[in-house]
């Protein structure tokens, strides 16, 4: 029985536990800019709510006080059943309250929405005019990938990222649905086979973070945690020189073994990667020879090749199907894949078009407002809208992306 | 991990064999015993000859009053099941630190998360609401049975039959490891490969016939055998929730089940419906589940808000205020149940402007809900109120809810979403409402009308015991999970590496220990009443005991088969309260033959021959499958030439029942 003295160390210790991790509430003291205005947003949504809440509360327990069966001084009005003044009042107090709510979460969801650039790095740094750094995020089972486009390096279950930096995060999974979640960064976003989903944050304080896969994703789903370091330049830099020091590439040979189930598994780099995997494992198309989901795409929106195609529906067996199990549903066909019809230099030239379409375009950092209302000159609501460069703002092209 | 990842399949078998038994030794065990509680009941029932009283008298019945009371202990018997799934992950999530892998394997955890889950909403929410308007909507509106009382015993057995499904797969095979909506591509062919989705399916599609059917006839029964007199606007509020939810069922489960049925296609015969490769959406599941999934919660609690406005307005002794806005407030959240699916995924990559619209239909939401606050508050305004159970269940309520509602609202707001989504936070939030709202309604419910259904009242003082360490115990076992929740904890977790959390877990163990010891004190509560049920105490003679203001109170307790023997003729909202003011007598007019339907024992045979249908889907039992298929539908035709289908109790029969009534009532008086 040697748990009951455990238990009550455990017991004894329990306050001292309860106070320390009332500090690590990471949702509520985060370290980034964006989940810091998450949480602004979550507590002035509670406050408005409260002003509500709270007096029902009171008023709940004060009437069954009140007007209990034994209090014979209280009025009795068996028959009294409506009030056009009270009626008014119980729909129109919670009525105010979501309009005021309705505002704040048009406007928070819209400056708050993952795919909108940084318009700021915190409430005292603008964005400086730089593109964000890029980090490419594949969910496998059960690890985490990150793709360092720029630097050409890539981690598993490790994140490095420069601090005070904008951070543009191309999400994808290569089997089932994932959500990539880094309470101290900013809010968590899914990471989708076969679609890709952006997530911009910013770490404004360097340090190490828990990283997480908030979306149950199977068998290995518990230890597809990472660490996210948040360094500064220097040690960014570092962090690259001993990635590439390192050696190992992944290509895509490479990325099919990684892509197999494995659980628990331990940080490691890569010094090299292929350029186009991302795009590649976005279009289900990392095989030698299958035909990417853009490519298939744009046949189809071109009509298809009628009868034709078919000649390219290879009776392949599928990469993914046969990871988990079984390969094939019972009583249907043997699954099939379609091969490639264009070269792999079609491939490239479409892979590079891809990137080159998406110029980064800086935000309006104005507060927002209707279309055909004038701009505000002051800040709107709750520190929820930011400060700006005058200049930026008359940038009317800039603008009219935004509306 | 025992999943055998061949498929060789045997013509007689499919792909059952002995490796499908599971071997671990909680389930084993649990097995084991599960045969001999199992054995014990039927040796016991065989020993009392009780089979013949059973089958005819209950199973075939097609008594509203009795099916309604068998959905009540089938979802009695799925509630235990469920909560010793939630107890389990307590315990894992409690111990499974510092390196520690826990009890329980992922395997086995990733199972109790989903059964508990699946068990909780359709096996025990379901049949507990359905059966409790099965049993109160015709007595409140002065039927003398549901519209189509063949149809209720078949949708009975249906979902019991699902129910079976799901329990079997705890003992034979396994259950789905896809938390409880089962997204694909991960309940796809590809990562779900043996028979735990199809499990999943196969309860899921039976029961959902049965529930389907059950909100037709509900539906039906409510807007065509309402009394004469009753308008829409004199119905009681309990009956308008319950219109309502069966339209929303009746609306919402066809969703579902074309849903499952896609994914059945594509686990069965390779279509790409929701597959990641060509042209597969499993966006397309994730909206239509949802556009199903946010109305069945309206399905669950509507109901409750029924019971709760029945229970203020009668034990505060006081007409209901607001009865009008109360409907519309129904009316209203019936409609916009259905503009708010996407809230459940925010973080899916949609747009602001969408996710901003769906934030916000999802807020307006409150409005109405907030109204209906306000009109019980206003009830007890200038009420007399006495706290009896149901009334203590109701207050509790109301405590409980608005926190539930308010963080509810709060995961409405996109940005605040983003960081709570899938956290323990979004956990914490829904057991707020669904326990706080669902369950504590059906407490209030289930000590509200037991003296109606078997004529004797429950303990109190067990009921208060189970009160208290339910209404503490909720709160001991989900206050952690929020403060998890902020602390970016998220879901579905079997292990945890950080050492800080521990004790969060271990309070919130300790929680459901107590409400452990609340559904303890329940049990205890109906032993003794049952026990002492012929003590005075207990005793109810005049089918009134608590005051009532609705008709059922009106008859005795429990009803005669045929509930009133006379129409009641209604002329007021609250008709009984009514009655009782204007002094009415008991009408003593000739008594006439009474018409009623004939127990039918199709239901029962029908819903077996769809059990064995699905557990031969399951395992790829083909030649059972087609001759069960053909079962049901010869059956089915077999039964439309029962011409035997109904009956008349004599005049003289109707005699006999209402002068023992009258004398009862002499001698309570």
């Amino acid at each position: 029985m040697r748990i009951l003295p455990r238990l009550a160390r455990f017991l004894a210790l329990a306050p001292a536990i309860l106070a320390l991790s009332a500090c690590k509430m990471e949702v509520l003291k985060p370290s980034g800019d964006i989940a810091e205005r998450q949480k602004d947003l979550l507590l002035a949504s509670t406050g408005l709510m409260l002003i509500i809440i709270i007096p029902v509360m009171v008023l709940i327990v004060l009437f069954a006080w009140r007007y209990r069966a034994s209090n014979k001084n209280a009025p009795y009005r068996p028959d009294w059943d409506h009030s056009t003044k009270f009626e008014l009042v119980i729909w129109a107090a919670p009525l105010i309250i979501i309009i005021c709510l309705g505002a704040l979460t048009w406007v928070g969801t819209h400056l708050l929405d993952p795919y909108r650039p940084l318009d700021r790095l915190s409430a005292s740094e603008p964005v400086p005019e730089q593109d964000p750094f890029r980090v490419e995020v594949v969910a496998l089972d059960w690890k985490w990938l990150f793709i360092y486009p720029e630097q050409g390096v890539a981690s598993i279950n490790e994140l490095a990222v420069p601090v005070n930096r904008e951070i543009e995060f191309s999400l994808t999974s290569s089997s089932v649905m994932n959500a990539f979640y880094i309470p101290a960064m900013a809010g968590m976003l899914y990471a989708m086979p076969g679609m890709e989903t952006t997530l911009h944050g910013v770490f404004n304080h360097g340090g190490e973070y828990q990283g997480l896969a908030s979306h149950y994703s199977g068998h290995g789903f518990s230890g597809m945690r990472f660490k996210a370091h948040a360094l500064d330049q220097a040690e960014f830099d570092q962090w690259v020189d001993e990635a590439r020091a390192a050696g190992g590439t992944l290509d895509r040979a490479k990325y099919l073994e990684l892509e197999a189930p494995t659980e628990n598994v331990k940080p490691m780099t890569f010094a090299q990667t292929d350029p186009e995997l991302f795009d590649r494992v976005v279009n289900m198309c990392v095989e030698e020879g299958k035909i990417c989901m853009a490519e298939m795409m744009a046949l189809d929106a071109k009509g298809g090749t009628g009868l034709a195609g078919t000649i390219n529906m290879a009776q392949l067996t599928h990469d993914k199907e046969i990871r988990r199990g079984l390969a094939r549903p019972v009583l249907g066909q043997e699954p099939f894949m379609v091969t490639s019809f264009c070269t792999p230099a079609d491939s490239a030239r479409m892979f590079s078009d891809l990137r080159q379409s998406q110029p980064v375009v800086r935000v309006d950092q104005t507060p927002m407002r209707g279309i055909a209302l004038p701009r505000p000159d002051n800040r709107l609501g709750l520190g929820l809208s930011m400060p700006r460069l005058i200049q930026d703002a008359r940038r009317p092209d800039a603008v009219d992306k935004q509306l | 991990m025992a999943i055998p990842t061949n498929v060789e399949t045997t013509f007689l078998l499919g792909r059952l064999n002995w490796d499908a038994i599971p071997k671990e030794p909680i389930v084993a065990a649990t097995f084991v015993a599960v045969v001999l509680g199992g054995a014990a009941t039927v040796a016991l029932l065989t020993k009392y000859k009780l089979w013949g009283y059973l089958w005819k008298e209950w199973f075939t019945s097609v008594d509203h009053k009795k099916i309604g009371i068998m959905y009540m202990i089938l979802g009695l018997i799925m509630f235990v099941r469920g909560f010793a799934d939630a107890i389990m992950m307590r315990l894992q999530q409690a111990i499974a630190f510092n390196g520690s892998e826990g009890y329980l394997n992922a395997h086995h955890y990733d199972q109790i998360f989903t059964a508990h889950g699946v068990i909780m909403i359709f096996f025990v929410a379901m049949p507990f609401v359905t059966g409790l308007m099965n049993y109160v909507v015709p007595l409140q509106i002065g039927a003398r049975d549901v519209s189509f009382p063949f149809l209720n015993n078949f949708s009975f057995w249906m979902t019991a039959g699902g129910a079976i499904i799901v329990m079997a797969s705890l003992f034979v095979g396994e259950f789905a490891q896809t938390g409880w909506l089962a997204f694909p591509p991960l309940s796809g062919i590809a990562y779900s490969p043996w028979v735990g989705v199809d499990y999943y399916i196969w309860g899921l599609q039976v029961a959902g016939v049965g529930t389907t059917l059950s909100g037709i006839n509900l539906m039906v029964t409510i807007l065509k055998m309402r009394a004469p007199g009753m308008t829409m606007m004199k119905m009681p509020v309990f009956t308008w929730t319950s219109f309502c939810t069966n339209i929303l069922i009746v609306a919402s489960f066809p969703v579902l089940t074309m849903t499952l049925i896609l994914l059945t296609l594509d686990r069965y015969i390779g279509t790409n419906f929701f597959t990641n490769d060509l042209g597969g959406s499993p966006m397309m599941y994730i909206n239509l589940i949802w556009i199903w999934g946010h109305p069945e919660v309206y399905i669950l609690i509507l109901p409750l808000f029924g019971v709760f406005s029945e229970v203020t307005s009668t034990f505060s002794g006081k007409r209901l205020f607001g009865y009008t806005s109360m409907v519309y407030a129904t009316v209203c959240i019936t409609v916009l149940s259905y503009l708010v699916w996407l809230h459940h995924f925010f973080t899916m990559g949609s747009g602001a402007s969408v996710n901003s619209f769906f934030g916000i239909t999802t807020m307006i939401i409150s409005i109405p809900t907030g109204a209906k606050i306000f009109n019980w508050l206003f009830t007890m305004y200038h009420g007399r109120v006495r706290m009896e159970l149901p009334m203590m269940w109701t207050i509790a309520f109301m405590l409980t809810f608005v926190i539930g509602g308010m963080t509810g609202v709060l995961l409405a707001v996109p940005p605040a979403d983003f960081v709570l989504h899938n956290s323990l936070f979004l956990i914490a939030h829904f057991h707020n409402v669904i326990i706080g709202g669902v369950l504590f309604g059906l407490f209030a419910a289930i000590n509200f009308w037991w003296p109606k259904a078997f004529g004797f009242k429950l303990n109190v003082f067990w009921g208060k015991v189970s009160f208290w360490c339910w209404v503490v115990g909720f709160w001991v076992a989900f206050m952690p999970l929020y403060i998890l929740g902020l602390m970016g904890v998220t879901r579905r977790m079997r292990v945890f590496d950080d050492p800080s959390l521990q004790i969060w877990f271990i309070i919130a163990a300790f929680g459901a220990l107590l409400i452990a010891a609340g559904i303890g004190a329940m049990f205890v509560q109906f032993g003794i009443s049952i026990w002492k049920r012929n003590e005075p105490e207990y005793r109810d003679v005049t089918g009134d005991p608590w005051n009532g203001r609705t008709l059922e109170w009106a008859t005795s307790s429990p009803p005669p088969s045929y509930n009133f023997a006379f129409n009641p003729v209604v002329h007021d909202l609250d008709a009984w309260a009514e009655m009782k003011a204007a002094g009415a007598a008991r009408p003593k007019a000739e008594y006439l033959p009474i018409h009623m339907p004939r127990y039918t024992g199709t239901g029962v045979i029908l819903a077996a021959l769809c059990t064995v249908c699905g557990m031969a889907m399951i395992w790829y039992i083909w030649w059972l499958a087609i001759l069960s298929f053909l079962g049901v539908v010869g059956y089915s035709i077999y039964h439309t030439f029962n011409y035997d289908r109904d009956y008349y109790v004599p005049a003289e029969e109707v005699r006999e029942v209402e002068a023992a009534r009258d004398a009862q009532l002499a001698q309570g008086a």
